[in-house]
């Protein structure tokens, strides 16, 4: 179990920076998910932290201990690559034991734990197969095993669901969060996937061209976001933002799920008229994209209704975001619902 | 205008079939003569027109060989050589082409434009000035002199090269993750990887080395540390008088061993230039 810090880390290839400037906490034990599109500088700050790539400026530290200088393999850090690059000369055993045996650990102990952990993931049956003759699901159980057994300080994932079928990386999801709570090892996972990010984390830092926009715990980030790129990724179909209608360059945010099909009274909330421009059935849930004179927003709701229908839907105040012109989140009191209600008023366009 | 088609067709096909065997005729011709002249007497080599085939094979040829020259000592000579030419090169371009491939340095394309320019010198330039080096020296006939100036390989290195850059970044990154030096990422897992290239490498410097006639000529002067090409020539100069037949059979235990290699390993070699990437 560890902690890991960076404190003012730079990354620069030649002129070109990647990541300015960053400060990051990972609680020790804890499962966080560095998440966001891709180029955003999330593998790049896992790499640093493996080791993998020099840091430019700045310092890592893992447990308190500066490990700028210490390389990738003292660091004690286990790492599930995207492709599981698992050495595809060598028997799954072998590929298991490499870590082990270049640790120096006595043989009899090295076969009792490779035993152990493939009993875990299940695979003791495949031994002694090359990588070559294993199913996809059955290599990232090998990757997995492989970091497993050598009882790391740190777990690093850089994207291990991707290569998989969606069945299989709904299943893994649900491995993953198990093994965390059994090592209660702190885990460092990279994903572009927000739903892996919201379904697996403890905490999430989410990034965008190498700066941390949030960190927080997952429901902290879905309820309370602190800007409009984190109010658009985390959720499906993203977050509305309704622009032009208030002072001062604010816009105004609110969820999909939170749309209603009907009318709010006065002071509880917004109306805006709309038509069904299209639906699309999830089965439990219906998602409409509605045209209103303030744009197209989207609207997630369990209520059936007919293509075309034109009708008034509703946003409570409580489940509105008011942002600044810089993006940024503002606090919505009791000055700003009215200035809301006014901008809204029914039928406006 | 469909038949018309069909017998430009036929007639194509015949023409390259014809044209294969003549190519292999060209080819295999002096091979087949060779064979067949190590099996004749003396006699039927000098007839006028000459046969074909020999009439009855005389294996006896092979022992008159032995009886000339030391075959022993010149194939054990030619054995230390190549090997240790073939485990020196390994030594130098396996390290070369790694990093080469995998580590990022400071004029590392100069080094490997350097590398190639090595390959481009042809060997005339450079034998006299190392002809007098290793004279100086004192390294005339000695097995260092017949071995140092080859343990270089730039086109090994380059070939190499090649595989190693198709190594996925990831599995090296994994095996630094697992506490691997670089001796053990090299040795352990990257040679296993590209093994049909290794075995290609080896084998066409092997040969290369096996039929060097020029370089052993110059540098040695005694049976102790001449090879089997040197041996062989010495053949044509034992007696005031040809021995074709002889001589011919000196020539087929010289090859032979080369063969068998070839045909025991021709399937790798076909992989290694065909090979397509490592999944």
């Amino acid at each position: 179990m560890s902690s890991i810090s960076l404190k003012n880390v730079k990354k620069a290839y030649g002129n070109d920076v990647v990541i300015e400037n960053l400060n990051l906490e990972i609680r020790d034990g804890s499962f966080t998910v560095l998440v966001g599109p891709s180029g955003c500088g999330k593998s790049t700050t896992l790499r640093m932290i493996t080791g993998l790539e020099a840091v430019t400026e700045g310092d890592v530290y893992i447990d308190g201990q500066r490990v700028n200088d210490v390389a990738p393999g003292k660091r004690d850090i286990s790492m599930v690559f995207q492709n599981y690059a698992l050495y595809p000369t060598m028997t799954v055993e072998e590929n298991i034991e490499f870590g082990l045996a270049n640790k120096k650990v006595p043989k009899e102990e090295r076969k009792r734990r490779i035993n152990e952990v493939c009993e875990i993931v299940g695979l003791t049956a495949y031994l002694k197969r090359k990588p070559a003759n294993l199913s996809g699901g059955q290599r990232q159980r090998v990757a997995l095993a492989r970091a497993m057994v050598k009882d790391p300080k740190v777990f690093m994932m850089d994207e291990p669901l991707s290569n998989l079928d969606a069945k299989l990386r709904a299943q893994m999801r649900v491995e993953l969060i198990n093994m965390h709570k059994r090592m209660g090892t702190t885990f460092v996972y990279v994903t572009h996937d927000q739903v892996e990010a919201m379904t697996m984390a403890d905490d999430i830092v989410l990034m965008d061209n190498g700066k941390i926009i949030q960190q927080s715990g997952p429901k902290e980030l879905y309820h309370n976001p602190n800007c409009i790129y984190t109010a658009q990724f985390v959720g499906t179909p993203q977050t509305n933002i309704l622009d032009g209608r208030l002072p001062d360059g604010m816009k105004l945010g609110f969820r999909p799920e939170k749309v209603r099909l009907h009318t709010m009274n006065e002071g509880e909330g917004i109306n805006i008229p709309a038509s069904v421009q299209t639906k699309e059935m999830l089965g439990s849930e219906i998602i409409y994209s509605l045209d209103t004179p303030y744009g197209v927003i989207m609207c997630k709701s369990e209520d059936d209704v007919e293509d075309g229908t034109i009708l008034m839907v509703g946003v409570k105040f409580d489940s509105m975001y008011l942002f600044g012109a810089d993006t940024m989140r503002r606090p919505l009191g009791e000055a700003e619902r009215k200035m809301i209600a006014a901008a809204f008023r029914e039928g406006k366009a | 205008m469909k038949e018309r088609n069909k017998a430009l067709d036929a007639g194509l096909n015949i023409l390259d079939i014809v044209g294969k065997l003549v190519l292999i005729v060209v080819m295999a011709f002096p091979f087949f003569w060779m064979i067949s002249t190590a099996l004749k007497t003396l006699g039927e080599t000098l007839l006028y027109p000459p046969s074909l085939l020999p009439e009855s094979p005389q294996w006896s040829n092979f022992a008159e060989v032995f009886k000339t020259i030391p075959v022993g000592q010149y194939l054990i000579n030619s054995l230390i050589v190549c090997v240790s030419v073939v485990f020196l090169q390994y030594l130098i371009i396996v390290p070369a082409a790694y990093s080469l491939s995998k580590y990022e340095f400071k004029a590392k394309s100069l080094v490997f434009a350097l590398v190639m320019l090595g390959q481009m010198i042809p060997m005339q330039i450079t034998f006299l000035p190392i002809y007098f080096m290793f004279s100086d020296m004192g390294l005339m006939d000695t097995y260092v002199a017949l071995i140092i100036p080859f343990i270089s390989n730039p086109f090994g290195i380059f070939m190499l090269r090649q595989y190693f850059l198709q190594v996925p970044s990831e599995v090296i990154e994994a095996a630094k993750l697992d506490n691997a030096s670089d001796i053990k990422i090299m040795f352990r897992i990257m040679m296993p990887m590209v093994r049909p290239a290794l075995v290609t490498i080896g084998l066409l410097s092997f040969i290369s080395n096996w039929n060097n006639y020029f370089w052993p000529l110059i540098m040695t002067s005694q049976d102790a540390y001449r090879t089997l090409p040197i041996g062989i020539a010495l053949l044509k100069d034992a007696d005031t008088l040809q021995r074709w037949n002889v001589i011919m059979a000196g020539n087929l235990l010289l090859v032979l061993p080369m063969l068998g290699l070839y045909i025991l390993a021709s399937k790798k070699i076909r992989n290694a230039f065909v090979y397509s990437g490592i999944k």
